[in-house]
């Protein structure tokens, strides 16, 4: 089966190309690209949209095994396609926890038999994510993890993670490590700012995550564990990383999505859709991510989906749950930044491809023959209405509701199948 | 997006409708609040203390943290009112459980209840259940969290005005632990919009908020500086966790620091008011013979919280009723057009 699509614009080097072109998709891989091919099977009209890779999210809750009243394989793989994506690294917060090649194995078949998108598992760092114990990490590595991390939980206990990275590097592995300092952070629920001071919300200092990150690069240097850190919040925070890359730490980082476009600002009237961690920071912290993602100190931009139910949000502020469902939105919010001149669009196209295909050290996706077909159209002129009704995730806690966004993908094609097509709603 | 302090609690007529925090609410507001209340001291002299405003409604005190004088005054001002008032224990009630806050909240108005007096362990409680559980009925909030505590600003902001006949031209201390006070959070507010000349915060760094400036007050560190030529001086309690959560090394050292004792007082203007929302430390952080002295107010503050609780009740009650009326006659007029 041949598959052209006809009259659509590539991006190359962060500029849309001036004039349409075809690619052609054939067993799951792209096989031209340029110029039409008469003799496929099918030919598509791209009508002049722009035709990206697909996305690479390193950080996504899919809740499924254990909470799936809040999201499943199945709903979260289809609102990753339908947010561009083609690939999730799913994080080992389930319930049970992902430390065992048997959970691991079961997140594959879940994602194998219902899921749309390529589904990677991160196996938990310690067993439990209790962060007393090392997991099985050659284990989880053979059942086919492609890192281990902390889960977004704080890791309390220097020893234990010191521990994690030297057994860790014994394997090569990469550990994707949230930093919070969980007795700065304890009792926490929103940036320890003015707004927190007057709504009386306990705080969560920027220290919390500034001593952890500091305490994970130290670790890192010593240990030579391979090290990806984030989602990080604070501008204090990317000064760290960058010092310690200057003095040639092979470290990576991640921002999530939320902590680009909104601030502390948003919980003002205690607003729990905003309630996430690490919490929605200043003006001056989201100035200072974005020049991070611009400047390339920051690998890559993640959308931290983290699907929520009503309930875990239907109560006073500090009792709600943390997390919101982003993953449909990462691109649009991303390509918003580019249209406000905050952010390159070489830059967001890197940070949701190249750069965490690197962390990941997986082959850069990219549009060229013999590639796999991961890629989704986009109408980056038109704009989308966001409501409940209208994202696929089970979680309706979009950092933006109830408005329009910039950038409609029209459709989303993993291994030359389609994930997502807004001609017949979802595949 | 969720509401503003403003638009929560105000009718779009603006009428008081919920009494959640001093956020929001303006001078005006404030003024006819201790207006209403020193109209109902006068109904605390009488020999049948009761007035029908409330008659026929039904008061729920709704206490998930322990309280004993915020919730017998609230008590005593609902049946001043003439309200049948129930009193929930909570630790026996269906959130021990596992029912939700809300949940509950909606099984307590389907039994017709019109008001709800809240105290809850969580910042925003009473905001979340006006704005998002229960609406049409009216919230009055008895304390959230380290958020505010607005009905005890405001019976001390009457026992100011009491004894000051205004604000204007006042300077207030606040004096001991203003990051987990709730208290200090709605006096600081009142006290600003109440146009005082300047609000004082006296306290060690371990026990004031991030940035305390941005809250609109002078900060202190020393007591001795800090106390000088105020007219009003309110002390807050210390609660004992602070020693064993490192936020302070001892009770001694901080009564040696911060300790309102009759030679520090003597730094203030003369006559200066002593005030303490209670229950107090005797030795922690007020000497006895300050808080049993000429220039404590603070048993007239008690006093004082029963006529406050019964302004903001009738008021926010009066405002949830016509609300509702406005509504129904716009659902009338909708069903005939």
């Amino acid at each position: 089966m041949s598959l052209c699509i006809d009259n659509i614009r590539l991006v190359r080097d962060g500029k849309p190309d001036a004039t349409t072109s075809s690619v052609v998709v054939e067993d799951g891989r792209f096989v031209a690209v340029g110029d039409s091919v008469d003799r496929c099977e099918q030919h598509v009209d791209g009508q002049g949209q722009w035709l990206l890779p697909g996305l690479i999210d390193l950080n996504c809750h899919l809740r499924e095994p254990g909470a799936e009243r809040r999201g499943r394989i199945a709903t979260e793989t289809r609102a990753a396609a339908h947010g561009g994506f083609t690939t999730v690294c799913a994080a080992p917060d389930t319930s049970p926890v992902n430390d065992s090649g048997a959970v691991t194995n079961l997140i594959r078949d879940l994602a194998e038999s219902q899921g749309v998108v390529r589904v990677l598992p991160v196996g938990a760092m310690t067993r439990g994510l209790g962060g007393e114990q090392l997991s099985d990490m050659a284990g989880l590595l053979s059942a086919g993890c492609v890192a281990l991390g902390s889960g977004g939980r704080p890791t309390a206990n220097s020893r234990v993670l010191r521990r994690c990275m030297a057994y860790a590097h014994t394997f090569g592995l990469t550990l994707f490590v949230q930093p919070e300092n969980a007795s700065l952070s304890a009792g926490g629920c929103a940036h320890d700012g003015v707004l927190a001071a007057r709504l009386g919300l306990p705080g969560i200092p920027e220290v919390s995550e500034t001593t952890a990150v500091s305490e994970l690069l130290l670790l890192a240097e010593e240990t030579g564990a391979r090290l990806h850190i984030g989602p990080l919040s604070c501008a204090r925070s990317l000064q760290l990383l960058e010092s310690a890359r200057q003095g040639g730490l092979r470290v990576t980082a991640e921002v999530a999505i939320h902590h680009l476009v909104h601030t502390d600002a948003r919980i003002d009237g205690y607003d729990s859709t905003y309630h996430c961690r690490p919490p929605l920071r200043s003006e001056e912290d989201r100035q200072a991510l974005l020049a991070g993602v611009e400047s390339g100190l920051v690998d890559a931009i993640t959308s931290q989906h983290r699907p929520q139910d009503g309930a875990a949000k239907q109560a006073p502020f500090p009792e709600t749950e943390p997390g919101l469902s982003t993953v449909e939105s990462v691109f649009s919010l991303g390509l918003g930044l580019v249209q406000s001149g905050d952010l390159s669009l070489g830059r967001l196209l890197e940070a949701l491809g190249r750069g965490p295909a690197e962390v990941l050290g997986q082959a850069v996706p990219a549009i060229e023959p013999g590639n796999p077909a991961d890629f989704f159209l986009v109408k980056p002129d038109e704009s989308w209405w966001v409501a409940p009704e209208t994202l696929l995730s089970a979680g309706k806690h979009a950092p933006v509701l109830y408005d329009n966004l910039p950038g409609v993908v029209s459709c989303t094609y993993v291994g030359g199948h389609c994930a997502y097509s807004d001609q017949k709603g979802n595949a | 997006m969720a509401k503003t302090p403003g638009s929560l609690q105000h009718t779009p007529e603006g009428e008081l409708r919920h009494f959640i925090s001093i956020d929001g609410l303006d001078r005006a507001m404030l003024t006819r609040i201790l207006d209403t209340a020193d109209s109902f001291i006068e109904v605390g002299e009488r020999t049948i203390k009761k007035v029908p405003l409330l008659r026929g409604r039904t008061v729920v005190n709704l206490f998930f943290e322990p309280s004993t004088r915020t919730r017998s005054t609230f008590e005593l001002a609902a049946k001043r009112l003439s309200a049948d008032v129930l009193n929930l224990d909570i630790g026996t009630s269906a959130t021990s459980k596992g029912e939700s806050l809300s949940d509950t909240l909606l099984n307590l108005r389907a039994m017709a209840s019109d008001m709800f007096v809240i105290r809850h362990a969580a910042s925003g409680a009473a905001h979340f259940i006006a704005d998002a559980v229960t609406p049409d009925v009216a919230i009055i909030n008895a304390g959230d969290g380290r958020h505010a505590h607005p009905t005890q600003a405001m019976l001390d902001m009457l026992t100011i005005r009491q004894h000051t006949g205004a604000f204007e031209g006042l300077k207030v201390a606040i004096v001991g632990d203003i990051e987990h006070s709730r208290v200090a959070r709605s006096q600081i507010r009142a006290l600003n919009t109440l146009g005082v000349e300047e609000v004082r915060l006296i306290a060690p760094d371990t026990l004031l908020p991030h940035k305390p400036e941005a809250l609109g007050v002078r900060v202190f560190s020393h007591l001795e500086e800090g106390l000088r030529g105020v007219d009003v001086v309110i002390m807050l309690r210390l609660q004992r966790e602070r020693m064993e959560t490192a936020l302070l090394p001892s009770e001694r050292e901080y009564y040696k620091l911060y300790g309102l004792t009759t030679e520090k007082l003597a730094r203030t203007a003369p006559n200066a008011l002593v005030m303490h929302p209670g229950p107090i430390n005797r030795g922690v952080e007020i000497e006895s013979a300050v808080a049993d002295g000429p220039q404590s107010v603070i048993l007239g503050q008690v006093t004082n919280g029963i006529a406050i609780r019964m302004a903001v009740m009738s008021m926010a009650m009066s405002g949830q009723l016509a609300e509702r009326q406005r509504e129904s006659a716009r659902n009338r007029e909708g069903t005939r057009s």
